[in-house]
């Protein structure tokens, strides 16, 4: 762990170095992908294994969507090195004249961006969580998805995700005690309820059928950002062509599962309606997010199960919501 | 009427569109005919409903029930931090 705590703030020095200004320094997220703000700009390094061209698709994207989404300020290269104190290198800057150079395996992409007023987990927690965010959210939506996709953009994340956390619960599963056994069983069943387009969405392909459009990929509270007095959506990682109901499916789970208050759910997809979202059928939105909510639910709980075995502990009253509504959805799909 | 069991004096009584007596007296309930099978319609429903919810105006099928026991949202700012957290995270 020690390696990786040094490794990871050698990474933190480094994208502090690419920032173009100076000023405080804060880690805002240190998991898969690091971002850290630099005075006014955040900068974020990308995980390993990231496609420059398909990144550089999705930035294009994002700029060519103002008040819908926020506009990168830069793409930047961060080149594996041996010796990572040596100091900023100016040819490591962007090479829009080589985007397929090869790359080596601790390359980063590093984009830099405006700092944004984040909602942030202590607004809900203190009570005073803004019900326009919920509003905000859902209007950029469904501006995001009425936006005609780019050519050559790829496809949007999501759907790939849902195999991932079934993957890492097995994982997980097969070195820990089998007290959770049933719980892993239960996601399981669920997993196994959910029908062939899904599968086929998940092994790359767009579900037969499905209404395709230009989808966020990863929408949940914490890609909306105030800039400039206006809500924003952020992180383009998994923007793409893809069934935009996807991007209502993790708040539509929420609620399914008994945990996201009815009013915020229903003023946010009236909100997303209202603003003549296109995802769901307007009679009944059920008819398109039952799928996906149901996949964000086997994903969440596969997640928060695999979190809670990783730990030795008990699932908590969230996990075992989400459990339950997999075992609801074996029930109704019987 | 009088109990058939115990001759203590049976009072009717009207649930649900069944109708029952039972013993003031023995507590002993006497069922006329069809009523056992309504009864046991009337379970079946009932348990169906606890097994799969019917869903809330604009829910799925697979939908927890809202409110009282299936609710965990909280309204004065009272908060799971898992659950906080998973509004913010992929």
């Amino acid at each position: 762990m020690l390696k990786e705590d040094a490794a990871s703030a050698t990474l933190i020095d480094e994208l502090v170095r690419l920032a173009p200004g100076d000023g405080p320094v804060t880690v805002l997220k240190d998991t898969r992908v690091l971002v850290v703000r630099v005075g006014d700009v955040v900068v974020k390094a990308h995980p390993p294994g990231t496609v420059e061209r398909d990144l550089r698709s999705r930035l294009d994207a994002a700029r060519g969507l103002p008040g819908v989404m926020l506009a990168p300020l830069a793409l930047e290269h961060l080149e594996h090195r041996e010796r990572p104190e040596h100091r900023k290198q100016p040819e490591h800057r962007e090479q829009p004249e080589h985007p397929e150079r090869p790359e080596h395996a601790g390359d980063r992409l590093v984009t830099i961006w405006p700092a944004g007023e984040a909602l942030s987990p202590d607004d809900l927690a203190d009570g005073t969580m803004p019900q326009d965010a919920w509003e905000g959210g859902a209007r950029l939506l469904a501006r995001l998805h009425a936006t005609p996709p780019p050519g050559g953009i790829p496809q949007a994340g999501g759907p790939d995700r849902l195999g991932k956390a079934i993957a890492e619960l097995a994982r997980v599963a097969d070195s820990a005690d089998t007290w959770q056994i049933r719980d892993v069983m239960r996601i399981r069943q669920a997993y196994e309820t959910l029908a062939g387009p899904l599968r086929a969405a998940d092994q790359g392909g767009p579900p037969p059928g499905a209404r395709l459009a230009l989808t966020h990929g990863d929408w949940h509270l914490g890609q909306l950002v105030r800039h400039e007095g206006a809500w924003l959506l952020i992180d383009p990682d998994d923007l793409g062509v893809g069934d935009p109901a996807w991007d209502l499916a993790r708040p539509a789970a929420w609620f399914a599962s008994g945990l996201l208050d009815p009013d915020l759910w229903h003023t946010f997809l009236s909100a997303y309606i209202g603003a003549g979202g296109t995802a769901v059928s307007h009679d009944d939105p059920w008819r398109e997010l039952d799928l996906p909510a149901r996949a964000l639910t086997v994903q969440l709980a596969a997640t928060a199960t695999a979190t809670a075995m990783r730990a030795g502990s008990a699932l908590d009253e969230v996990a075992a919501a989400l459990v339950s509504s997999c075992g609801r959805i074996v029930a109704a799909a019987g | 009427m009088e109990c058939p069991k115990c001759r203590g004096h049976m009072r009717m009584f009207d649930r649900n569109g069944i109708h029952i007596e039972q013993c003031d007296n023995c507590k002993g309930i006497f069922l006329d005919y069809g009523e056992l099978e309504t009864l046991t319609r009337m379970e079946t429903q009932w348990a169906q409903q606890q097994y799969a919810p019917p869903p809330a105006p604009g829910g799925p099928a697979w939908g927890a029930p809202h409110g009282g026991h299936g609710g965990h949202y909280g309204h004065h700012g009272h908060r799971n931090r898992s659950w906080v957290g998973m509004l913010f995270s992929s």
